[in-house]
């Protein structure tokens, strides 16, 4: 092929008069007001969990602002400092909401971190399967296969009946038992992504390989990436409270929404429920946002996906 | 096709051996059982005699070797706490795993696919909205949260039905069962009920999509125009057709409705093989870890063989790939 057949450069978006892709998405987003609620009340939540030292009424690490007489106090009581603990306060006499939002932190910060990580193996694990072929695609893809065979929760634990607790520890977990969805989404879609013009165009250019993987073929796989990525943070963090309430997750020292409903557990057969219920409701609201966004994502982003 | 198996019994024999591997070499990876096993008094000269009679002064790969030796015997180790075989302890366990498995598996398909029929037949119907939206909600919510405020409502306010433990047992095929007594089956209602929660969802959703699918063919069409009635059209010629579906999930679920069982049985302190392992990590009982990692794995070996297999015999796709290759 002679550089003369090549076809025009193509006007860009702007000069057609067409509105850019990104817009075109966002606006079709927005056209569902349940995901819009679902990405207010996330953004909500996040904005809970960064600012949290700013927000919340007690800092329950600190031992100074605790009251040991203040335990177990059922929601809407005084403390003896005339503060009022609206969701009541845990065994040690620490605020329930504070703990809450403190406790969103940790969920949060090992639900994104464990989906972002595995997103980047798993993904480059898939599209190295893909691009390369032959054996390193079929021993890449037994493996993941293997995984996927058994369910997540047991892979878990057996990597943290190993490991021992610990946030890192949950977080490697994590990424273990969810690298492998990633892999096979990547790998699907590069498959046919690789059969495309332009990629055939690339090839013919003689680009480095590196960069056809990365700069050609990597962005156009990213939209059934990012589905997933939204829908495993969910998942993640459910994962993750799921292995705190068995004692296998984050330690005690830095409680997530998991290890606070575990903490009120043992108090709620005596009837003082607050303890447990309200961080499994914020658990609830966070994975139900969460699944919210993904959902109305995965209609905008792949129209001809859902029935 | 008979190569095919081979080789799938090959395959599986590979990863049953992988496993021992990562298992035997992890879990000796965990702290040391023996600062567990013997009372801070002990003299120096007792630790020794314990370490040795436990074999933990040998070489990791000397180790495994006895550790796979004694295996293939079905010797597993002895269990720290329990000093009783670490198999012998898990199959203890067992019938009760499997009485609330199946018991869940069987409330899945009696509220999943009635619900599903109906959500797939009045598609646009309020009661079948508020049935996908609260499925939705079954799929998110962390299993072991619901078995919380079950044991809230039920057990505590209501105080309907008890919160936790197996009850009253009675025999049956020299093992004990807990749905044989009536103590027994009020012990069961909620954590089948809790870990039937997920599965009776899927079971729900695949339903509909089926009912969905089927409804407007022509067969179905046909059905009615012979002026069949609207129970026989639904009961036999929709029904017989969404079943594949639900019958596949049903069997690939059931190994991972075991695996959830860890976190029911944990919640409602039912003494099955879930709760075992949870208990035996806390207290890094080795054997009993161990022995558990090899029965959950060669348990899912099994299934996955099992569903292979079956599909090579039934799809004649999947039998004329094995042989091309």
């Amino acid at each position: 092929m002679s550089v003369d057949t090549l076809p025009p450069q193509l006007p860009t978006d702007a000069e057609r008069g067409e509105e850019p892709p990104f817009r075109i998405l966002m606006r079709a987003f927005f056209r569902s007001p349940v995901a819009v609620a679902g990405l207010v009340l996330l953004a909500a939540i996040v904005l809970l969990a960064l600012l949290a030292p700013f927000i919340a009424p007690q800092n329950p690490y600190d031992l100074n602002q605790l009251d040991i007489m203040d335990s177990r106090l059922p929601p809407g009581s005084q403390s003896m400092a005339g503060m009022t603990y609206w969701l009541g306060t845990d065994d040690q006499g620490r605020d329930m909401l504070s703990g809450i939002i403190y406790g969103l932190r940790i969920s949060l910060g090992v639900g994104v971190s464990s989906a972002l990580f595995a997103a980047l193996f798993g993904a480059s694990l898939g599209l190295l399967a893909a691009y390369i072929g032959g054996r390193t695609e079929t021993a890449i893809m037994r493996i993941v296969d293997l995984q996927l065979s058994f369910p997540s929760i047991l892979v878990a634990l057996m990597i943290l009946a190993f490991l021992g607790k610990g946030i890192l520890n949950v977080v490697l977990a994590l990424v273990i038992v969810e690298w492998a969805t990633y892999a096979r989404a990547a790998r699907g879609t590069a498959l046919t992504e690789r059969r495309k013009e332009y990629m055939e165009a690339a090839e013919s250019l003689a680009i480095p390989r590196w960069r056809i993987l990365f700069v050609h073929l990597l962005p156009n796989c990213l939209p059934p990436l990012i589905v997933i990525a939204t829908v495993q943070v969910a998942r993640a963090i459910s994962l993750e409270a799921t292995l705190s309430f068995l004692g296998l997750g984050v330690p005690i020292t830095e409680p997530s929404l998991g290890l606070l409903v575990a903490n009120g557990y043992q108090y709620m057969l005596s009837g003082m429920t607050w303890i447990s219920f309200y961080p499994g409701v914020a658990l609830l609201i966070t994975v139900v946002a969460i699944n919210l966004v993904g959902d109305r994502l995965r209609d905008v982003l792949n129209p001809r996906g859902r029935e | 096709m008979t190569a095919a198996i081979v080789r799938r019994l090959f395959q599986a024999a590979m990863v049953m051996f992988a496993m021992t591997v990562i298992v035997f070499i992890a879990v000796n990876v965990i702290g040391d059982p023996v600062d567990i096993l013997i009372s801070p008094d002990a003299d120096q000269i007792e630790r020794a005699r314990v370490v040795q009679a436990l074999g933990l002064d040998l070489p990791l790969w000397q180790q495994y070797l006895r550790f796979l030796q004694a295996a293939l015997h079905g010797d597993l180790g002895q269990s720290y706490v329990y000093n009783e075989p670490a198999l012998g302890v898990i199959l203890q366990r067992l019938p009760a795993t499997l009485e609330l498995a199946v018991s869940a598996i069987l409330i899945a398909i009696v509220v999943g696919v009635p619900l599903g029929l109906y959500a797939g037949l009045r598609p646009d119907g309020i009661v079948s909205r508020i049935i996908m939206t609260v499925s939705i909600l079954g799929f998110s919510l962390p299993t072991f949260w619901v078995g919380l405020v079950l044991i809230m409502l039920f057990g505590v306010q209501l105080g309907w039905l008890p919160s936790g433990g197996r009850g009253q047992t009675a025999e049956l095929f020299g093992v004990q069962w807990a749905f044989l007594t009536k103590d027994g089956l009020a012990h069961l209602i909620l954590p089948s009920f809790n870990l039937a929660l997920f599965d009776a969802c899927l079971i729900l959703r695949l339903t509909r999509a089926g009912v969905a699918e089927v409804l407007p063919l022509d067969y179905i069409k046909f059905a009615r125009a012979k002026g069949l009635k609207e129970t026989r059209v639904i009961g036999i010629h929709v029904s017989k057709n969404i079943m594949i579906p639900v019958v596949t999930i049903v069997g690939l679920e059931f190994g991972s409705i075991v695996a959830f069982s860890v976190v029911t049985e944990s919640v409602f302190s039912w003494p099955g093989m879930g709760k075992l392992i949870i208990d035996s990590i806390n207290v890094l009982d080795r054997p009993i870890i161990t022995a558990y990692l090899m029965a959950i794995v060669a348990f899912f070996v099994i299934i996955n063989l099992v569903v292979d297999l079956t599909y090579t015999a039934l799809d004649p796709r999947v039998r004329l790939q094995g042989e091309g290759s």
